[in-house]
């Protein structure tokens, strides 16, 4: 069927070259390693321990958004409500702990609880009734927005309990501070890494989203397998809304309104397939530093905002181009 | 299934990738070629973030910051929110200008509270932080402030609407920005002090939120017209909400008898002003701020003095229907000197 179904092949073992050339995140990383040198020749700050250090810093939000939308992009689905629920979830916290006085590790506990409630209920939608993904998480990025807003009365939560914003500290690594927070992330990312490629659920999401019907007829539970995706998907958008508070040090019910794109670029750009079946975490994470990085080294080159955008913009084109391409060789 | 992996067809991607980039890498590196070749030779590092890249407002700010960079030899870096309240990405911005190195950041906050954490960051570092336009919550969060009075903005035309009146029972609509944006709390409160009514009036008959967007003004105030008909003194937070209000109004067929004032002075609403669509607006200069603010950082890498406190960068009443006893300048000295 296709080309790079390397988890879910799995019965004959290519050679490893292969393997690495054949991987879905070959161009990705090649490209992100062509950024890197470019931005190390433009400019001085650039290639320093601190500087990637706040990259991973400042992707760690919408990075960990992303590894949700690459586990609900490979059951070929789609989550637009990802940035909209995770700043629910981020105002829930904030209030609850700074205005509801209710002690700050419940308050996160609930938060991430209302998150994969949120998962849950698009997945139950999803596969219950049934509806598109795209319609369901297009309802509940509004609901979640108004929500938001309704709850925090627009206003911004600030002076936040200690525990909250924990994660946005820093511990030295050599001469290097370096974020709790990003190490949240690129622990989950090795976690999902692992998950999709080393375990019988991430076969089966692989395979689901490969079809439904060859996943259901090898006896997968599909409708128990999508929701089950959404929910923890829910759960991690719960992650990445700490992450925001301690990060931003406030809880703001501004946040996250673009997160929902944002996070499909990084998974497109890592290189997973938006029909489904295709594609890993590690790509994803990919995606998000290509993205970092160009944000970061255009900036410290003094080029404006807006031509990162009209980068990010050209590599999302490119990278769906090289996945149809694929796609057409491989049938 | 397929089980015949094909190589090339990754390298094809690899290149595919690698081509790209390189083009478009090479696109933009030749755009700013000039500028990081200058930070070599020790000029002053400046940092501007604006809400966002595409308001004119902010527009002519960058352009003053601009010009005002080049007099006095110093590099500027700019950055914006991707949308009017991104507090993430001007966070994102700040962080990556503090570590290229600058001097001094200006700052158009998108909200004024949750940036506060950053900035004490970046002022930790040595960093002068001065606010343009909008003030952080709270104010002592920057070094120094350089903005337009938007209370007195307000009462100018809360004055001038009260002039124009002529002692007529006033039945006020007011379009405003968003819930807890203290510019658009100032301007609006402003406008009420000037016209001499209290914050809970009768005469206040409607108050709806525009974001400052035209479109949203223009529902705003159709909604306002339903609920009350007999509306004839409209407040609106900048320009754009009040062209909405009038578009409006004229399909009712009520904007000639429904006074409209507004706040900004941008060319466009200027113009409006000219036309008689707009009976009075107060103009602020974005340019200015910019400019000064610039200065300000320049001067602090010389000496090493930091710019403090708040300065008024001035605001002027522009009408072509003056009112006796308030002060204004008409569109002409208005256009002159108008943004956008």
């Amino acid at each position: 069927m296709t080309a790079t179904t390397t988890p879910y092949a799995g019965l004959t073992t290519p050679s490893t070259a292969r393997r690495l050339l054949t991987a879905p995140t070959t161009g990705p990383l090649a490209a992100l390693l062509i950024a890197c040198v470019f931005f190390s020749f433009s400019t001085d700050q650039f290639l320093t321990g601190g500087n990637f250090s706040l990259i991973v810093q400042q992707v760690m939000v919408v990075g960990t958004l992303a590894i949700g939308q690459t586990l609900i992009i490979l059951t070929a689905g789609i989550d637009l409500s990802c940035g909209a629920v995770m700043a629910f979830g981020s105002i829930m916290m904030a209030r609850m702990a700074a205005e509801g006085s209710l002690p700050p590790l419940l308050a996160i506990g609930l938060g991430l609880l209302v998150c994969a409630g949120f998962g849950l209920l698009n997945g139950v939608l999803t596969e219950k009734i049934p509806l598109p993904p795209f319609i369901v998480t297009l309802g509940m990025l509004n609901v979640a927005f108004a929500l938001t807003h309704i709850y925090s009365k627009e206003q911004t939560v600030t002076e936040l309990p200690g525990p909250l914003t924990a994660l946005g500290g820093t511990f030295p690594l050599g001469h290097t501070d370096i974020t709790y927070g990003s190490l949240v992330t690129i622990a989950l990312f090795l976690l999902f890494a692992y998950a999709l490629s080393g375990t019988g659920w991430g076969r089966h999401v692989y395979a689901l989203g490969n079809s439904v019907e060859a996943a259901r007829l090898n006896g997968v539970r599909t409708s128990r397998l999508t929701i089950g995706v959404y929910t923890v998907a829910g759960l991690l958008y719960g992650v990445a809304a700490l992450l925001l508070v301690s990060r931003t040090g406030v809880g703001d019910p501004q946040a996250g309104q673009t997160d929902n794109l944002d996070s499909i670029t990084a998974v497109v750009i890592g290189g997973t397939s938006l029909f489904g079946g295709r594609g890993s975490v590690l790509g994803t994470f990919i995606g998000v530093l290509i993205v970092g990085v160009f944000r970061n080294g255009l900036q410290l080159m003094g080029v404006a905002s807006i031509y990162q955008t009209l980068i990010t913009g050209v590599l999302v084109i490119l990278a769906v181009t090289v996945d149809q391409i694929s796609r057409k060789k491989a049938r | 299934m397929s089980r015949n992996p094909r190589p090339h067809l990754s390298l094809l991607r690899v290149a595919a990738c690698t081509g790209a980039l390189a083009l478009a890498l090479t696109a933009c590196g030749s755009g700013s070629g000039s500028e990081s070749a200058k930070s070599g030779s020790g000029g002053v590092k400046v940092g501007l973030i604006t809400k966002t890249d595409t308001n004119p407002f902010f527009v002519k700010m960058k352009e003053g910051a601009e010009r005002s960079a080049k007099e006095n030899g110093a590099q500027l870096l700019t950055a914006a929110g991707k949308f009017d309240g991104d507090n993430a990405g001007q966070v994102t911005a700040i962080e990556n200008m503090v570590a290229s190195g600058v001097k001094g950041i200006l700052i158009t906050p998108s909200d004024s509270k949750a940036i506060v954490p950053a900035l004490a960051k970046a002022r930790a570092k040595g960093v002068l932080v001065i606010a343009l336009d909008t003030p952080t919550e709270p104010q002592s969060a920057v070094d120094a402030l350089f903005a337009t009075d938007n209370l007195k903005a307000g009462e100018l035309i809360g004055e001038y609407a009260k002039a124009a009146m002529k002692g007529k029972k006033a039945k006020i609509a007011t379009l405003d920005l968003a819930p807890g944006v203290s510019v658009g709390v100032q301007r609006h409160d402003g406008f009420l002090k000037g016209f001499g009514v209290g914050a809970k009036d009768p005469s206040v008959v409607c108050s709806q939120d525009t974001a400052g967007d035209q479109t949203k003004g223009q529902t705003a105030m159709e909604n306002c017209l339903q609920k009350e008909p007999g509306i004839n003194v409209v407040y609106t937070i900048n320009e754009p909400a009040a062209l909405g209000a009038y578009t409006a109004l004229k399909a009712k067929g009520r904007e000639k008898d429904v006074l409209i004032v507004s706040v900004d002075g941008g060319c466009t609403g200027t113009k409006a002003v000219k036309d008689g669509k707009i009976a009075a607006t107060s103009q602020q200069y974005p340019l200015k701020m910019a400019a000064e603010g610039v200065k300000a950082v320049v001067s602090y890498a010389k000496d090493g003095k930091k710019a403090s406190g708040y300065t008024d960068t001035g605001v002027t009443l522009i009408t072509d229907k003056a009112q006796a006893g308030v002060d204004a300048k008409d569109t002409a000295y208005g256009l002159d000197n108008c943004w956008g």
